[in-house]
């Protein structure tokens, strides 16, 4: 960031499931984006530099931190955020396992939690610790629910 | 009900001043056929929705749930017909600040009370409108019935005329027998839990307001500086940016800090102005403070004695060969995982907040002194908190809003930090060095304690800042014959604060640590040592000694304490009283011979008397060990030249999944009221696990952060 200013875009996006477009400096990241110019605040600001997790969104399917992401990388492609998880109210049992094992305290870095152990499921639909450790190890929780994390995945996993 | 209807209930009871009860009340009186509102923390419609407020703030600790479980347990109504909602600050619902695990004992026997109070006005409508004795009336599940002749009627019908019932004494309501309890002691899960995993707007930062604008505020990294020069004129230049001025504050450290305010069109925009923000700091005579110097200031007042001394008994006496340590650990950050965030707005000669905040009343006073508006005339509205630890207790973000707001008159705003201003603008935990002396007699028993502390103070070297200095009856005071505290107080520019557990997450780290080397060098086992060293009686003045015991007890025998482990593995114990809660945690670790520590297993054992909400009481004690070995493992803030170095998760590095161990607590149910949950069991998890490092080691942790010592052996 050193003061020049990029020029305004027009971008695309495909975000839950639906069109939209947003004008906005090409270096945005889609982050800022979701939340101040879609209005979808479930996806959190925690550090801006891809170290905790709290921004978590999948990008074509894939697990993506959107501090770091620019909204000219998303244009075209599709976003899901924590709002597009559960269809027309019905929670995924991801969603269910996190409310029926109580994970949150605080509750600041769920939606990121839920986002990157959703594509873990996706991948691998029967993980042990060891694979969930490994796949959730960049995602921060500061009230530190880990172990209710890890009983909340093998729970949806079972279902 | 929405926020004006809500507004208009609560401005009724605050006129009529005096007791909420009361007040609100006389609002129920009013209304004829509206909702039945017995005060201001229930309202009962007549489509029978019991809706019970939250008085407390929601920082992760679970009291917007926990609270109107009390409330409901005594109503009488199964809890899947409350709808639970998050009060505002009002001087209707007495204190709402949340510190120190307050909130739990404070409130019980109030608000149980207050639910007492208004299942009785329900009974006593029913008992009028079928002319029976209200003896003969019982409220079951949302009901009240008339056993004799099987009549019974919903609350919501009956709201409209309990309204006009008199009020009962709360004094004399009767309270339902523990035994009898549906709702308290089990595990219920979150109120907010759907919101959280669907992404609901619940927390400050997802505020918005019509026409709201973003802002960021830039503070001298050095505390106290104040701004000299800035490039204001190019950053207003820039695009979206409609806003760039500086806002004079004052010199007082925990008031309204100097800085540079940037106000634009989008949070991004707005951090990028922030960025380009160029800053002359006038750092007056501040810049020179450091980590280090205040080290060899450290190590200078414990090698020359001196200190003040806070208590003094028998003849501590020390014999060449004596254990004579040092154990020192480092400021911390709060570092919550939502950063400091406030949106409001100033209007019509007034400001309304949506902020999360532990601490509203103080924000409220804070904020009337600096911008000279009456109390009532500030207006706030508490959101979800994402984490608060004792950061949120303090009002400096919401100060910096209100200078911002002000300034915009009439049009709202959001303040947002960016996640490096957080170490940068903390109110610390502050760090310390013990010197300790110690002696055991021909019997194993410590026979003399000396400890030589060096404390911190905010712009003073006598008086200890916030969650600084010690109590001259700190543990083992009064369990030592022969006891000597002296204390140094360092003179700081820092701001200190209250960090989960204050005091005690630091003093039980070098006490239960240097307590655990006298039990090696009486060659006693570390568990009946300690026992030993608790001794025979009952209470210690408040120290429940048979309380703690217990606490240690459970969490030794759930931990398989005395069970052989292989080389290279160890168990650690400790325990510590805090907050009116007595904890006990056993470690189990694996330390490899190259020094990489795993820790496998905390067992803690506590005793906060009956436990209100199972889920959230276990969740508290997993997340409060596993935040204090994070901090003790890892944690530091370094100063240098006058400012935190620390910028990011990159230098403050926290505990992630692969290293969070296996937790596992014990509840001791002592027949006492309940007390909070939210603290007592991170003290004493460092030093378990210290303590079973040196088990399976040999090699003593005497400096926090753990990462900082090099535990290789064999
Ligand atoms: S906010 Fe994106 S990783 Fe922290
Ligand atoms: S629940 Fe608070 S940060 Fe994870």
């Amino acid at each position: 960031m050193d003061g020049s200013h990029p020029v305004m875009s027009t971008y695309d996006l495909h975000v839950n499931g639906r069109r939209q477009s947003v004008d906005v400096e090409p270096d945005t990241p889609l982050l800022w984006v979701l939340r101040d110019h879609l209005g979808l605040a479930g996806t959190k600001y925690g550090c801006g530099i891809g170290q905790c997790g709290a921004c978590t969104i999948h990008l074509d399917g894939r697990p993506v931190r959107s501090c770091t992401l620019p909204v000219s990388a998303a244009a075209g492609r599709e976003v899901t955020t924590i709002e597009g998880l559960a269809e027309e109210g019905k929670l995924t049992p991801l969603q269910e396992a996190w409310c029926e094992h109580d994970v949150a305290q605080c509750g600041y870095c769920q939606s990121g939690q839920i986002m990157t152990a959703a594509a873990l499921l996706r991948d691998n639909p029967k993980p042990d610790e060891k694979a969930i450790d490994q796949a959730m190890a960049g995602n921060f929780c500061r009230c530190a629910t880990y172990t209710r994390i890890r009983q909340a995945i093998l729970t949806a996993a079972a279902k | 009900m929405n926020t004006l209807d809500r507004r208009g209930f609560f401005k009724v009871s605050t006129l009529a001043g005096g007791g909420f009860l009361l007040a609100s009340w006389s609002r129920a009186a009013e209304s004829d056929d509206a909702a039945f509102s017995p005060n201001a923390f229930v309202r009962i419609a007549p489509d029978g929705t019991v809706t019970i407020m939250a008085h407390k703030p929601e920082i992760g600790q679970g009291v917007k749930t926990t609270l109107p479980m009390i409330v409901a347990e005594e109503l009488q109504v199964p809890w899947e017909n409350v709808t639970v909602e998050q009060a505002s600050i009002d001087p209707v619902f007495g204190g709402q600040t949340a510190g120190g695990s307050t909130s739990v004992p404070s409130s019980y026997d109030r608000l149980r009370r207050l639910g007492a109070v208004a299942k009785t006005m329900l009974v006593n409508a029913a008992a009028a409108e079928w002319q029976v004795p209200a003896e003969e009336c019982a409220a079951v599940s949302g009901e009240v019935v008339h056993k004799a002749s099987g009549r019974k009627v919903s609350y919501g019908k009956l709201a409209t005329a309990a309204a006009k019932q008199a009020v009962p004494d709360e004094k004399s309501v009767k309270l339902k027998d523990p035994k009898d309890f549906k709702i308290l002691g089990k595990r219920i899960g979150g109120v907010d839990n759907r919101g959280i995993v669907t992404g609901a707007p619940l927390f400050g930062i997802d505020q918005t307001l019509p026409g709201m604008r973003y802002a960021c505020y830039l503070r001298c990294p050095v505390f106290g500086g104040k701004v000299a020069k800035a490039n204001l004129d190019k950053v207003r230049a820039m695009p979206g940016v409609s806003d760039v001025f500086v806002v004079d504050g004052s010199d007082d450290l925990y008031g309204q800090m100097p800085g540079v305010a940037v106000v634009a069109d989008s949070t991004w925009r707005a951090m990028k102005a922030q960025a380009a923000l160029e800053v002359e700091w006038d750092h007056g005579k501040h810049g020179a403070e450091s980590s280090a110097r205040h080290e060899e200031n450290a190590a200078a007042a414990m090698k020359s004695g001196g200190g003040e001394v806070l208590r003094d008994e028998g003849k501590p006496e020390f014999a060449e060969d004596a254990l004579d340590v040092v154990y020192q650990y480092p400021h911390l950050a709060h570092n919550t995982l939502e950063p400091m965030n406030c949106t409001g707005v100033f209007r019509d000669g007034g400001f309304e907040f949506w902020a999360p905040t532990q601490n509203g009343g103080s924000a409220v006073d804070g904020i009337s002194r600096t911008f000279k508006v009456p109390k009532e005339k500030v207006k706030i509205h508490m959101t979800r908190i994402g984490g608060g630890f004792g950061r949120r207790l303090m009002t400096d973000y919401m100060l910096e809003c209100a200078a911002i707001a002000k300034h915009l008159d009439g049009t709202p705003v959001k303040l947002t930090w960016t996640r490096e201003q957080d170490p940068h603008h903390d109110f610390y935990r502050p760090g310390g060095w013990h010197r300790f002396r110690g002696a055991v007699d021909e019997n194993g028993r410590i026979s003399a304690w000396a400890d030589h502390f060096v404390t911190f103070g905010v712009r003073s070297d006598r008086r200890p800042g916030n969650g600084a200095g010690i109590h001259p009856r700190e543990f083992p005071a009064e369990f030592v014959p022969n006891f000597r505290l002296e204390q140094t107080v360092l003179e700081s520019n820092v701001p200190l604060g209250w960090w989960r557990a204050p005091g005690s997450c630091a003093l039980a780290f070098a006490i239960q640590g240097f307590i655990d080397e006298l039990a090696h060098k009486a060659g006693k086992d570390p568990l009946e040592f300690k026992l030993a060293l608790l001794g025979g009686r009952d209470r210690v003045g408040d120290y429940h000694v048979s309380r703690m015991k217990g606490a240690l007890k459970a969490a030794a025998e759930k931990s398989g304490w005395g069970e052989k482990l292989p080389e290279g593995r160890g168990r650690g114990i400790a325990f510590h009283y805090s907050h009116r809660g007595y904890a006990a945690v056993v470690a189990e670790v694996t330390v490899s011979k190259q020094g990489r520590l795993k820790v496998d297993k905390l067992t803690a054992g506590v005793d906060v008397g009956p436990v209100l909400n199972l889920s959230g009481a276990e969740n508290q004690v997993h997340g409060s060990m596993i935040d204090g070995l994070s901090a003790a493992w890892f944690q530091e803030i370094e100063i240098v030249d006058g400012a935190v170095r620390n910028t990011n998760f990159a230098d403050y590095p926290v505990l992630m999944i692969p290293d969070a161990p296996a937790v596992d607590v014990v509840f001791v149910d002592s027949d006492v009221p309940p007390t909070g949950l939210g603290e007592p069991a991170l003290p004493p998890t460092a030093p378990a696990v210290c303590n079973a490092i040196f088990a399976a080691t040999g090699k003593r942790v005497r400096k926090l952060p753990i990462r900082r010592n090099d535990l290789a052996w064999g």
